[in-house]
């Protein structure tokens, strides 16, 4: 297939150039080991932090202040254990949302069964969750609360900056973490502004490697490490440094440039295909109004997502399902979001990147009107 | 310490005449299974083939893994080789059985003397080897009705063998002997264990898999090229034709009463797999139904389906419940690749509401609605795509 249009980047991104020159000069020359103390670790090690530098300045924090991992789950897995570890003389009240990402959600199910008592907050009909409902679950017991930023079947974006007001007026001891792995370098935002206290981000969703991630730790909090080794990343990630995913990760984020500007231009992008797929009553839009234009969450009702996928791949276009649904297990955001189960079932998810162009949009609006036709929707 | 395989022929005993194109036909499949490891020499002699590798180097734990899906085998056993003189039988035994012996209570030794010329008799050999077992190993007892381990000594043409724990062979008929069959296979739990039946009774398999892009998924295919890899580690090879269903599929949806959508998809399958089947020379087809598991698998749904095979159609999964079908699934390793969800074309368009007790005439007059099906039919035949399966060669 020549014709590649990829549009299933919330899943994973094709490296860019410059994440793909970074890698290829750290895996030809700067293989020292960063903990070495000779001029091939130390050549490494300075890489290393200028990478450090860079991913940290996307979200506006100090390059201390954020440290690597080995991929966006150990980074979150670790956020929400360690924090809760961390905490759990204070109290064992968590709050978290019921929609978040497995790497998330399951660390919750792995804390309730050790005695903490978990709060699920459940979205609203527009996606987002209600910050009352937060102020009522906090209470001065609770030591964690965790929530993700962009959520990754839909693009809408949860109200973080009330959340942490939130806590800090209910006077809970708790830790805020963002899991902003859908939203870095995406949406705009400092993690001072959001109050976060820990915030995970992922390489591979902006054009960089696979295999690297970072968590955010603001200065003054500590957290235990869930991972024990050699001690690097001040301990919390043990384990030799991925030097060519650190460095392409760095050069991915030195590559977003301005992500206001970059939002503005794939907000536009979003509205015309909107108004593409609008001339066809057939196909329905499940993203609210306000989602993050980088992903667009559509049924084709009476299609299953898989037959529509298997579609468009066959015509070389790649859009994945838009409900991470198990066998005979629906996606609890879009059940939330009363959907009907014909809705849920052939939702799909066209995620789109700052590289995505309008040319790419219309052929898939074309091929989506194709599949309208050849797989002979009943409206 | 040279070391080799001891085989014992199962049923192949009962043959009689046809013994020997029997043992030619499994050491010819054994051969098949362990060609990758190395070189192997084979030796039929009395009851027993041993299996000889002729280099040091060869991984004797994998070709008794391998020999170990084989059928028309019983029994194996790994034996040491040693000189047919009595201190190095009894040293050869305490060498290569201590680790064994080193965790057993009890043990009891059994010797065979083919060679009636070696010196020692049965009894004497026994008091040798046991003699000095019971010397060197503290701890260990003699019990010669119900031991841990027994050690067998068998003094032979050219060489002494000796090992201890026999393990059981697959059982069966040697493949090949029985002929070829066809398999439909969907990627479920049940066509898998079908076709593994019908293969231990000496049978060769070839297997037909329908394919309707986009409603099912590549996935799809791929689990069962996965599933047949695992048949073939006991079957052997197995040539599996893909044949791509989706205007059949399509033809049934738009021109047929929903509620007999099933039905009359097995219906044309049975037509497609026969003539594939006639056509690669198989003289049975082989379908997992199981009675009455979904309203396609009543006994009033298989009459209806039945009549469209050109061959006799075996089930060997008919009388068999759920637990039992998913106990041989396990057993040949197959159950964690059936349960992954991907849509197959038994899944796609399925009636919300089926029939149950469809008649056949009704069945011909709800396939007759279909417009140039015998052409339909004829392209999906011809679409058949050729995937050879093997799990131990290329």
């Amino acid at each position: 297939m020549d014709l590649d249009i990829y549009l299933d980047n919330s899943a994973t991104t094709p490296l860019c150039d410059e994440a793909k020159e970074a890698m290829l000069q750290a895996v030809t020359s700067c293989y020292g080991n960063p903990s070495a103390v000779h001029g091939k670790g130390i050549e490494a090690r300075k890489q290393i932090e200028l990478a450090r530098a860079a991913v940290a300045s996307v979200m506006g924090a100090a390059p201390e202040e954020v440290y690597f991992s080995h991929s966006g789950t150990l980074a979150n897995n670790t956020a929400v254990i360690g924090a809760a570890l961390a905490r759990e003389k204070q109290g064992k009240r968590i709050v978290t949302t019921a929609t978040e990402h497995p790497s998330v959600a399951l660390a919750f199910d792995a804390l309730e069964r050790r005695g903490f008592e978990v709060i699920r907050l459940s979205p609203g009909p527009d996606g987002a969750f209600d910050p009352m409902e937060l102020l009522g679950a906090l209470d001065r017991r609770t030591v964690l609360v965790s929530a993700m930023l962009v959520n990754n079947e839909l693009g809408f974006v949860n109200p973080v900056e009330t959340i942490a007001q939130a806590v800090r007026r209910a006077g809970a001891p708790a830790l805020i973490h963002v899991d902003a792995i859908q939203g870095y370098g995406k949406l705009p935002f400092k993690v001072k502004t959001l109050g976060a206290d820990l915030l995970t981000v992922s390489g591979h969703k902006i054009h960089g490697p696979k295999g690297v991630g970072a968590l955010y730790v603001k200065k003054g909090v500590h957290i235990r490490s869930v991972v024990y080794g050699g001690g690097q990343e001040n301990g919390l990630f043990s384990g030799t440094e991925n030097v060519p995913g650190i460095l392409g990760f760095g050069a991915a984020a030195r590559a977003l440039g301005s992500v206001g500007d970059t939002l503005a231009r794939v907000r536009a992008r979003r509205d015309e295909l909107l108004s593409m797929l609008s001339q066809n009553p057939a196909v329905k839009i499940n993203s609210p109004k306000n989602a993050l234009p980088y992903i667009v969450n559509l049924s084709v009702p009476g299609v299953p997502s898989q037959v529509l996928i298997n579609y468009l791949s066959q015509r070389g276009i790649y859009v994945s399902a838009g409900s991470a649904c198990k066998k005979g297990h629906r996606s609890d955001v879009l059940v939330k979001m009363g959907l009907p189960p014909v809705r849920i079932d052939s939702a799909v998810r066209v995620s789109l990147s700052r590289l995505t162009t309008a040319e790419e949009l219309r052929t898939f609006a074309h091929a989506l009107e194709a599949a309208v036709r050849d797989l002979r929707v009943k409206l | 310490m040279k070391e080799i395989i001891l085989i014992k022929d199962g049923e192949l005993a009962l043959k009689g005449l046809n013994r020997s194109t029997f043992e030619d036909v499994l050491i010819k499949n054994m051969k098949e299974k362990i060609r990758s490891l190395g070189e192997f020499r084979f030796v039929k002699s009395q009851s027993t083939i041993t299996v000889e590798p002729q280099s040091e180097d060869v991984d004797l734990d994998e070709a008794v893994a391998r020999i170990g899906k084989v059928f028309g085998i019983v029994g194996i056993s790994r034996a040491a080789v040693c000189e047919k003189e009595i201190g190095a039988i009894v040293q050869t035994a305490y060498d290569y059985l201590k680790n064994e012996l080193a965790f057993a209570g009890t043990f009891k030794v059994k010797a065979k003397r083919s060679d009636k010329k070696f010196p020692y008799d049965s009894p004497a050999i026994c008091d040798e080897v046991g003699g000095f077992l019971l010397s060197k190993l503290r701890g260990l007892k003699v019990d010669v009705h119900n031991p841990d381990v027994t050690v067998t000594v068998e003094v032979r043409e050219k060489y002494a063998y000796i090992h201890a724990t026999q393990l059981p062979g697959a059982g069966g008929m040697p493949t090949g002997t029985g002929g070829r069959a066809c398999i439909l296979i969907s990627g479920g739990i049940d066509s898998p264990v079908a076709a593994y039946m019908i293969a231990k009774r000496g049978v060769k398999l070839t297997a037909v898999h329908f394919a309707s892009p986009p409603y099912t998924s590549e996935l799809a295919e791929m689990k069962v090229h996965e599933l047949l890899g695992k048949v073939s580690a006991w079957s052997g090879r197995i040539n599996l034709f893909t044949v791509h269903f989706t205007a059949l599929q399509e033809a049934i949806r738009d021109y047929c009463p929903e509620e007999m959508f099933t039905v009359t998809m097995r219906r044309i399958m049975m037509k497609v797999a026969s003539r594939i089947a006639v056509w690669q020379g198989a003289d049975a087809l082989i379908t997992g139904e199981s009675l009455g598991q979904v309203a396609s698998q009543t006994i009033h749904a298989l009459k209806c389906t039945d009549e469209c095979a050109a061959l006799p159609v075996f089930r060997p999964c008919i009388g068999m419940d759920k637990s039992e079908i998913i106990e041989i699934s396990r057993k040949i390793d197959a159950f964690d690749i059936s349960i992954r969800p991907y849509e197959d074309c038994c899944t796609v368009f399925t009636p919300r509401h089926p029939r149950t007790r469809p008649t056949p005439e009704y069945a011909r007059e709800v396939e007759a609605l279909i417009p140039e099906e015998e052409r339909l039919i004829e392209e999906a035949v011809k679409s058949a795509r050729l995937l050879v399966i093997d799990a131990y060669n290329d």
